[in-house]
């Protein structure tokens, strides 16, 4: 097998070409079992990571720190950089100097936009993007799709659903890039006033790729294959009653699941509020915490790549 | 006859450059552009808004005795992409050209997300890809973020 991977960072998934996200997936496919502690690696013995959280992520930092342990690597970082030696006024460029003489390779979290596309210029070693504001996340992307691939054995064809704050939710938005690249049938469901931007509907008809909006899962669930839920930030809204009005229609519980698709997965990147019942956990249908699971092979797999030491999946 | 007394508002200059066929309405950003207002003092500018054209009604800005730099035709591009700037001298168009936005936006305009990184106190000056040229479309390449029309000539450094 020929590795299509040719980076020296991970900033957004738009620098992907779907041959390297297809190795990212291949490979994270072969960590599952050193993940998953069935087997021990030594494949990154010696090396640093540093894991720059400039805004909290605790889901995000754990599975990136569980990625390195795992690969026998070490970690170095801070998660509140009030409390961490990063000064007030240094600026992020010159912490990235320090952090990439220190580390082999750079986590960062940041809550401004473009942070990571920054990071990358000054650092001599990579950098991954774990998210930087209302920006790229492009290992979300990464595990969003490994997990689509696993659930239902490949990716396109397939008729995803994609629910919640669409116009504002940055994980849906590289998501829907990305499915773009493995042609599969999208419905945006949300309501008017949280449908997916006209930035990126214009990109989706640059590249050919054919969408439905729906305002409810209501009418739409029982036509999927994967539906992708998201929360709805009550902070968007000036009032609870306005909140609930649109929310409503974006909540599922197990009665809507009664003629879904046998097969059908609900994927979710997690923290949810109230969008999916509790009970919904309990159904064959679930896969958010599989989704969370799959974030440490994906990061392994990522990190190996970029330190260009993949001796586990070498054929 | 109506056509004569429209070319009587356009006054000839000996020397200079005349920034013909601006979109209706952006006059006054390109003289913005040109920094007359501020540090180009001496020059001697005409507008002329709402000129009759074959095209429909367009905009022209003479500039006497200079021509103009690189950065002001990158900008010049970027909010009206139809101009032509003719180089007059001894009062006859010596030099005729149509401006082209540039590939790359770099240094002249601001990102429009505040909270894009290059808005703080970084080393870095705003960088965009122009991504489409009708209308100009420019991508900031740190957030991504895409800008036209309005949010470009507001931006403009
Ligand atoms: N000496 C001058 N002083 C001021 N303006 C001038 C002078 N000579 C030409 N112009 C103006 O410069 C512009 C270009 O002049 P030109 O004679 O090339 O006109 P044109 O043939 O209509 O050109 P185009 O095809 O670009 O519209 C016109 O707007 C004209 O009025
Ligand atoms: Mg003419
Ligand atoms: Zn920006």
């Amino acid at each position: 097998m020929i590795e299509m991977f040719d980076k020296d960072h991970v900033v957004s998934i738009k620098e992907f070409k779907r041959e390297e996200i297809d190795t990212v997936l291949d490979n994270a496919k072969e960590m599952l079992p050193v993940a998953e502690g069935e087997r021990i690696s030594h494949e990154l013995d010696g090396k640093i990571l540093a894991t720059l959280f400039f805004e909290p992520s605790t889901r995000t930092m754990l599975s990136f720190e569980a990625a390195m342990i795992r690969l026998g690597g070490r970690i170095i970082g801070f998660s509140n950089p009030k409390q961490s030696s990063v000064k007030k006024g240094e600026t992020l460029a010159d912490t990235i100097r320090m952090a990439s003489s220190y580390a082999d390779i750079i986590v960062l979290r940041h809550p401004q936009e473009g942070a990571a596309r920054l990071a990358s210029k000054f650092s001599s070693k990579p950098v991954i993007n774990a998210g930087d504001g209302a920006g790229q996340h492009p290992t979300q992307t990464l595990l969003d799709l490994f997990t689509i691939r696993e659930e239902k054995g490949g990716i396109s064809g397939k008729h995803i659903g994609i629910a919640g704050d669409l116009k504002y939710g940055r994980t849906v938005h590289s998501l829907t890039h990305a499915l773009a690249m493995y042609g599969v049938e999208l419905t945006f469901i949300a309501p008017e006033a949280l449908q997916m931007p006209k930035e990126n509907t214009r990109e989706l008809k640059r590249e050919g790729i054919e969408y439905k909006k729906a305002p409810g899962l209501e009418s739409v669930i029982d036509e999927l294959d994967v539906l992708y839920m998201t929360r709805i930030q009550r902070e968007r809204f000036p009032n609870e009653e306005e909140y609930e009005k649109v929310a409503s229609g974006l909540k599922l519980d197990t009665d809507m699941l009664e003629n879904v698709r046998d097969e059908m997965i609900i994927m979710h990147p997690l923290p949810r509020v109230d969008e999916i019942s509790s009970d919904v956990d309990h159904t064959k249908y679930a896969k958010y915490f599989q989704q969370a699971a799959n974030g440490v092979p994906t990061r392994m797999a990522l990190m190996s790549l970029l330190l260009d030491k993949s001796s586990v999946v070498k054929r | 006859m109506n056509t004569d007394s429209k070319k009587i508002k356009i006054s000839p200059i000996k020397k200079g450059t005349v920034i013909d066929h601006i979109r209706k309405g952006q006059a006054l950003k390109v003289v913005k552009i040109l920094g007359i207002m501020e540090q180009d003092i001496d020059s001697v500018v005409s507008i002329a808004m709402n000129v009759d054209s074959s095209s429909g009604r367009k905009d022209i800005v003479k500039v006497e005795g200079r021509e103009l730099i690189h950065e002001e035709l990158d900008k010049i591009s970027l909010i009206s992409p139809e101009v032509t700037v003719n180089i007059i001298d001894d009062y006859k168009v010596r030099d005729k050209h149509r401006v082209k936005p540039p590939k790359m936006v770099k240094g002249i305009v601001r990102c429009k997300n505040t909270t894009c990184i290059t808005n703080q106190k970084e080393p870095v000056e705003p960088e965009f890809e122009v991504t489409q040229g009708k209308p100009v479309t420019i991508k900031c390449l740190y957030c991504e973020r895409e800008m036209r029309g309005e949010e470009i000539s507001e931006n403009l450094r």
